[in-house]
């Protein structure tokens, strides 16, 4: 039988499940596939805090949400093509975010009366006609993974393990994935127990098999690869691309990595990431609390280490003190806030922009920190790179705010070129800079005002820093009135002075007279929606802040320049307030704080309204 | 210049003892070498006085580079230590310097670091980090001075104040039971655990001399007083009419006795003590400080409830661990020697990769 194949030129899968079915692993492995193929791809985890939510529940459900295409795209997509449900919880969970038409693969060996009642269902969706206006395939997933696992000698529960595999066999079939890949994963992953190998892979390959056979399904789709830029590419979260950032500034600065660190949720990955590459030198450090985390990163730190600490907002919390004392004794830190849903404990697993004030301002005394954020997860790698520059040029503690969107989420990343890396290596002070051998160690350099790091080891520079105000110089205690008015106001000249480029606006035509500004993680969906608007005829200009402090320069000058300036924050306006302060423009907030990203036709549809109310 | 990458971690994976990785100075050195330009500031007649002397004329005895040393402190009066050594120093925030020491000689073995702390700091806001340096065994020797008050917050009672103590923030009385640092320490895993006092030069000496030489975190209480708060708090100890009865020596291999008493071990399975003249030599116990088995050393550290009656002065514990600066640097050498150094491009080559042309 010959299927018909229809091109598309991008598709929306969500794998939604129980926290135990293993969604997570099945859509790393499509998009493991989708990027082997060539496809521009952009993922979406979510997943419940809870590690085991009890089964078959609302508040277990599990899902990833992959978005590809044979284009270069910002977002995991707003409205899922294709959900794979798992479970009626999964269903129903899901349902709200699918369109009309969509296609849903539904387990119909889960529709069970029990697992039904579990969601509220009163009779099976399937079987009603509630979702007439969605194609659904039932498919009994469960009992045809045992079935082609009858051979094998596995219990019944065991075999039905591999009921993702299956899932994961037939979508390769419909969207036309390369299987060799993940055979090969399989081998792997199972390497120590062939038996479960070789069940995963045959579940696997029946799964292909189905869809290749059964008339449930007609039609197989094709997205042709992307013409992205070339280069040599793999895909990667923005949490392992900030870890190979923070290596690759370490080698960069020739400086000794140091992480001091305490787990914790969404930001441990980068914790485990770092763990794995102890040949680099680099010592990670699990402490006992977040705070002898960063204590022990600045130490490190006062020792002539690149000292990072990496935590998410209830970590940062902690750490405040800390940070001030590395404020002012002006060494390099660099601290990675992966933000997520507060206040307190909020929601770990969810994700936010809600931390930029308490990075911002979060501390006693005049205490300025300078504050990058990436925009997208590999963009990770090149803002930890930024962050360490930053750090280690001004002596200074860096704030480098990435997301649960960012630190989850995943994209095809161009590798760069070693070669193309900045050299961001500082010499470490040698010498005396004061009369008759003396060192002040707070005699500052005159360009960029950051003090001289001599470290312990160092004959002839010993000296004592402390969290007490030194005088200016010596850096002896000093309580003179002049002399603090001097230094608080010397160590903000410094931050205000670091040097970060001009923002560049994305205006194609010149002519837009509404600005659209954000920072951070909102990059993605704001582009898209950008892209939408120009599309449809639509004049509308794009900037995004990656530096949060200092602002750029032309920041005042490019957002006076437009009618209305729209900022969409995953807060409740934080930039807004601001930038409203600091250059008296009336900026338009919009603010949603769901613990999810924004979506592309949301804010084309807001940015269309800001558009329209300036006619 | 030393900016050359800090990466080799070889030289410094090496069993050492003590200070064996701190390079040595040719240099002879004295008291005034370690003093800094800075004007001692704490109250006339106050105990840190006569340990910064003890410690400024001890240092030159380790023959170290002095630009090797760095003293690390928190917050209270104890904690201005630092201003007043000419070494590398850090003087930090409330509680936290055994974190930042921890950091610092985590991966810098090649310095000696030293933690000068105070019953506040280090017991109270400080407690979580003291109890986890101490188990890590990090290559640090911490100092805590131990006054039974809050001095620089002036005069409120502290986590080793007696229960009922008088002060301005227990007009009634302090209700709650102190810590005792010694059998904190012992609980905590420490590997060495020592009580001198400030007033006694040649044993504070004797005990830094041991806790340099050992390698891991070495604990060294201090009793130290507080002259304008809590004065006279160790004054038993220092009475020449009472201090000689009061005073139990603990020193390795020897019975453990002061000049009128001797600890035994007691009918219940425990220790006591009981007049010297009432027991022969050999049933008086022998201090075995190097017992892998911390029990008769914790029941040493409860000897003296109630307070000051007779009081262990000496080194309680001191047994040989891995030091956890050692251990982590043998796991860098050991990733390296599995796999190579790292190499950047092949890192980020590593994984799945496809090339666009």
């Amino acid at each position: 039988m010959t299927k018909q194949v229809q091109q598309l030129d991008r598709v929306i899968i969500r794998f939604a499940g129980d926290s135990g079915d293993g969604m997570q692993l099945t859509g790393d492995r499509f998009t493991a596939g989708t990027a082997e193929f060539g496809n521009d791809l952009s993922t979406l985890p979510n997943f419940p805090a809870e590690i085991r939510a009890p089964a078959g529940t609302l508040p277990g459900v599990s899902s990833f949400q992959l978005h590809f295409a044979d284009h270069d795209i910002l977002t995991p997509g707003d409205a899922p093509n294709v959900l794979v449900a798992m479970n009626p919880a999964a269903l129903k969970a899901n349902l709200g975010d699918l369109p009309r038409g969509a296609d849903i693969i539904a387990n119909t060996d889960e529709f069970t009366k029990r697992n039904l009642q579990k969601v509220g269902y009163a009779t099976s969706p399937l079987e009603d006609d509630s979702l007439s206006e969605w194609r659904v395939h039932a498919v009994p997933l469960t009992s045809l993974t045992v079935k082609a696992l009858e051979d094998f000698d596995l219990s019944k529960k065991d075999a039905e393990r591999s009921k993702n595999m299956f899932a994961l066999g037939l979508l390769s079939w419909l969207y036309h994935r390369p299987t060799e890949h993940t055979i090969k994963f399989l081998e792997q992953k199972f390497a120590k127990k062939p038996d479960i190998a070789k069940a995963n892979i045959a579940a696997f390959q029946a799964g292909w098999n189905y869809g290749e056979t059964t008339e449930g399904f007609s039609v197989s789709y094709e997205v042709k690869p992307a013409r992205l830029a070339p280069g040599v590419y793999r895909n990667i979260s923005g949490n392992q691309a900030l870890a190979y950032g923070l290596i690759a500034a370490s080698v960069q600065s020739r400086l000794p990595l140091f992480l001091g660190s305490y787990p914790i949720t969404p930001a441990s990955d980068i914790l485990h990431e770092l763990s794995k590459h102890k040949r680099f030198g680099i010592r990670t450090f699990q402490a006992e609390d977040e705070i002898a985390g960063v204590g022990a990163a600045l130490g490190a730190a006062f020792g002539g280490a690149l000292g990072v600490t990496t935590t998410s907002g209830p970590g940062v919390a902690l750490k405040a003190e800390t940070v001030g004392l590395a404020v002012t004794t002006e060494l390099p830190l660099i601290v990675v806030d992966v933000q997520r849903a507060g206040p307190s404990t909020g929601m770990p697993t969810k994700t936010e922009q809600t931390d930029l004030l308490m990075a911002l301002f979060g501390r006693n005394g005049e205490s300025p920190v300078p504050v990058v954020a990436p925009m997208s997860p590999s963009d990770c790698f090149d803002a930890a790179i930024e962050a360490a520059r930053i750090a280690v040029k001004y002596r200074t503690p860096v704030m480098l705010l990435s997301d649960g969107y960012l630190a989850n989420g995943s994209e095809p990343w161009r590798l760069p070129e070693i070669s193309d890396l900045p050299d961001i290596s500082q010499e470490f002070t040698t010498a005396s800079n004061g009369e008759d051998g003396t060192f002040l160690p707070f005699k500052r350099d005159t360009e960029t005002l950051a003090r001289p790091w001599a470290i312990p080891g160092t004959p002839g520079l010993e000296h004592r820093i402390g969290g007490i105000e030194k005088a200016d110089g010596t850096g002896n205690i000093s309580y003179d009135p002049a002399n603090h008015d001097l230094m608080v106001r010397t160590r903000a000249a410094k931050i205000a002075g670091i040097d970060v480029p001009d923002l560049e606006v994305d205006d194609p035509d010149g002519d837009a007279r509404v600005l659209v500004i954000g920072w951070g993680s909102t990059y993605g969906p704001i582009a898209a929606a950008v892209r939408r608007i120009r599309k449809g005829g639509g004049k509308v200009a794009q900037t995004h802040l990656r530096h949060l402090n200092p602002l750029p320069a032309n920041t005042g000058e490019i957002l006076k320049r437009y009618d209305k300036v729209l900022l969409p924050e995953i807060n409740l306006g934080q930039l807004a307030l601001l930038l409203r302060a600091r250059y008296l423009v009336d900026v338009i907030s919009y603010n949603r704080v769901r613990g999810l990203p924004f979506k592309a036709e949301e804010l084309a549809g807001v940015i269309q309204d800001v558009i329209d109310s300036d006619q | 210049m030393t900016s050359e990458p800090l990466f080799a971690s070889g030289k410094t994976s090496v069993n050492g003892k003590g200070l064996s990785l701190v390079p040595k100075t040719d240099v002879k050195q004295s008291l005034k070498d370690f003093k800094s330009d800075q004007e001692v500031r704490w109250c006339p007649g106050c105990g840190d006085y006569a340990i910064l002397a003890a410690v400024q004329s001890f240092l030159p005895e380790l023959g170290l580079k002095r630009e090797n040393i760095v003293f690390v402190s928190g917050i209270g009066c104890s904690s201005r230590f630092p201003y007043y050594l000419n070494t590398y120093g850090f003087h930090s925030i409330h509680g936290r310097a055994p974190a930042i020491a921890t950091g610092l000689a985590a991966s810098r073995p090649d310095l000696s670091v030293w933690v000068i702390t105070g019953d506040g700091d280090a017991l109270s806001i400080g407690g979580n980090h003291l109890i986890h340096a101490l188990r890590r065994n990090v290559n640090l020797n911490i100092l805590l001075f131990n006054n039974r008050i809050y001095g620089l917050t002036k005069g409120q009672y502290s986590p080793t104040s007696e229960v009922g103590k008088i002060t301005k923030s227990t007009p009634m009385g302090s209700l709650d039971k102190p810590f005792n640092p010694i059998s904190l320490a012992i609980g905590a895993e420490a590997s060495f655990v020592a009580r001198t006092i400030d007033s006694d030069r040649k044993h504070l000496q004797s005990v830094l001399r041991e806790a340099t030489a050992h390698r891991g975190t070495s604990l060294v209480e201090i009793y130290q007083n507080c002259n304008i708060f809590n004065d006279n708090a160790f004054e038993q100890l220092k009475d020449p009419e009472v201090r000689d009865d009061i005073t139990v020596r603990l020193e390795h291999g020897q019975p453990i006795v002061s000049a009128s008493k001797a600890v035994v071990r007691a009918a219940n399975g425990g220790i006591e003590v009981v007049a010297r003249d009432s027991v022969g030599d050999d049933q008086i116990l022998v201090h075995d400080a190097h017992n892998p088995d911390p029990s008769v050393a914790f029941a040493l550290s409860r000897l003296d409830e109630p307070a000051f009656e007779h009081v262990p002065i000496g080194i309680f514990r001191q047994v040989a661990r891995p030091a956890y600066d050692t251990l982590m640097a043998e796991q860098l050498d050991e990733a390296a020697a599995r796999t190579g150094a790292g190499d950047l491009s092949e890192l980020l080559l590593g994984g799945d990769t496809w090339r666009i042309s």
